[in-house]
């Protein structure tokens, strides 16, 4: 593909049309030639939709609850975008995206666009490969964008660090309250809710949840015992405002039927009222430059490591040194120093 | 290095168009493409052609396969193929109905820009061959 066709592809995307949009985001995630320069161009097109991430357990009913929520978005008369993500076969890299089947609401109007990803087998490239499809929904001009993912791990904390705002989606007895004190995805809620608040048990785990919650919030501040690189957590800030007020969000618990819809209307009120804590308190913006920071590492990363790998390349693999630490000829840290010198030595020139 | 290689994931769509109500062949072609390395979309029972086409155009799939017992694929799977050139998605989509299809009828679509039709029995092999064989470049 050369750079008149993105040019092109970008500018039919800006225009609205449907196909272009589609494209670019399976030109993102093959990574393709070329797909960097449409996501550049496509950069100072986004910052106006509002991004909601949500995630949860395997059936917890995020689709159901999605779907639902793209509609009452509809009927305020805004756009939505959705991207949902399903894991993929380790073995094969194949993957059954099942989740378009629960958008019945939505069906037949293209102002909803729903996207399936699948996970494609790695852990960082997925959250870049989102994040930029989300920028691909936001140029196009979506008010709102919802991401779905399975929580499960560190994953999915990397994807809805893409989100303004993040809901957690749990299912009654899902688990002991000795569950919700693990480290994950309950950190980074800044909303849950207890889907199939019908079922036995609903009440059990919003008090579970209540409990977790009300205990302290940053759990990185006392204990920091040096051996972790903490990042800042989201909603960390100097805790006030201008005018002495506390800006620090509360997470909220609420309960949710996402079949009958029921929960729903104040679900979105939360939502509401978050985004516009966000703009109120200055965190949307301080949270989009954390976002791009996290970008511009991240991609730097992943550059290098490709720097380096085309040099273990170049010395003959990979294998062929294992084979070689192996026999004891060498070890680990001299490879290393071996691949990395010369890199240092053109960076450290380079500087001078 | 398995998303960077450079061979592109194979992106499916397996839809049920239309009344009826029997999805265990589209199952069972959906777990079959996963298995081959696919990337599958399974629509869900009961789709009208609306649908499926909006499902295509967003997911931007390489191949549409629908699948049809009901005896109405002579006006359903017409409504599909111009709703798919109304978004310029057809001339890049590799459309294949599978299900009964009389061979007369077949002619017809395969007329119409459809690829290949697979009637009961077909191997899974063979489907997912000639998916692997015929996929648009792009």
């Amino acid at each position: 593909m050369n750079a008149a066709a993105e040019t092109e592809l970008v500018e039919e995307l800006l225009a609205g049309k449907h196909r272009a949009l589609a494209r670019v985001i399976s030109k993102v995630e093959d990574r393709e030639p070329g797909y960097r320069d449409i996501v550049s161009a496509l950069h100072e097109h986004t910052g106006t939709a509002d991004v909601i991430g949500v995630t949860g357990s395997p059936g917890a009913g995020k689709s159901t609850l999605v779907d639902k929520l793209a509609a009452h978005y509809r009927e305020r008369g805004e756009t939505v975008g959705v991207i949902a993500v399903d894991p993929s076969s380790p073995y094969t890299g194949g993957a059954v995206l099942g989740d378009r089947i629960r958008m019945a609401s939505n069906v037949g109007d293209m102002d909803v666009f729903f996207r399936s990803m699948s996970a494609r087998g790695t852990l960082g490239g997925l959250s870049t490969a989102t994040a930029d499809a989300v920028k691909a929904l936001d140029a196009f001009g979506k008010d709102r964008i919802i991401i779905e993912t399975v929580g499960a791990g560190q994953n999915e904390v990397d994807i809805v660090r893409t989100a303004d705002t993040v809901c957690v989606l749990v299912q009654p007895g899902s688990g002991d309250d000795v569950q919700m004190l693990k480290a994950g995805i309950l950190e980074i809620g800044d909303l849950f809710v207890v889907n199939k608040a019908d079922m036995d048990g609903a009440t059990r785990t919003v008090a579970d949840l209540e409990e977790m919650l009300h205990m302290e919030r940053d759990p990185t501040a006392k204990l920091n015992t040096g051996g972790f690189d903490a990042p800042e957590h989201p909603d960390s800030g100097d805790g006030a405002d201008a005018d002495g007020s506390a800006s620090i969000w509360e997470p909220k618990v609420l309960e949710t039927v996402a079949k009958s819809g029921e929960g729903v209307e104040e679900l979105i009120d939360t939502l509401d009222a978050h985004s516009a804590w966000l703009d109120e308190t200055g965190r949307r913006e301080a949270k989009a430059k954390q976002r791009y920071a996290a970008e511009i590492r991240q991609l730097l990363r992943a550059d290098a490591a490709e720097l380096v790998e085309g040099e273990l390349a170049r010395r003959g693999g990979v294998e062929e040194m294992a084979e070689r630490v192996h026999e004891r000829e060498t070890d680990p840290y001299t490879v290393a120093d071996d691949v990395l010198g010369p890199i240092e030595e053109c960076v450290e020139q380079e500087r001078e | 290095m398995s998303a960077d290689s450079e061979q592109r994931t194979i992106r499916c769509l397996v839809a049920k168009v239309g009344l009826d109500g029997h999805d265990r062949g589209a199952h069972v072609i959906a777990r079959a493409f996963r298995d081959a390395g696919f990337e599958v979309i399974y629509s869900g029972l009961h789709r009208a052609p609306e649908e499926i086409v909006q499902a295509a155009v967003q997911e931007d799939v390489d191949v549409l396969g629908i699948s049809i017992l009901s005896g109405a694929h002579n006006t359903l799977v017409p409504k599909v193929i111009e709703g798919l050139k109304e978004y310029d998605a057809f001339e890049d989509t590799l459309i294949l109905v599978g299900g009964i299809i009389p061979d007369e009828d077949k002619e017809t679509l395969l007329d119409l820009g459809v690829a290949e039709v697979f009637g009961p029995g077909t191997p899974m092999e063979e489907t997912v061959e000639f998916v692997r064989e015929n996929a648009p470049e792009r």
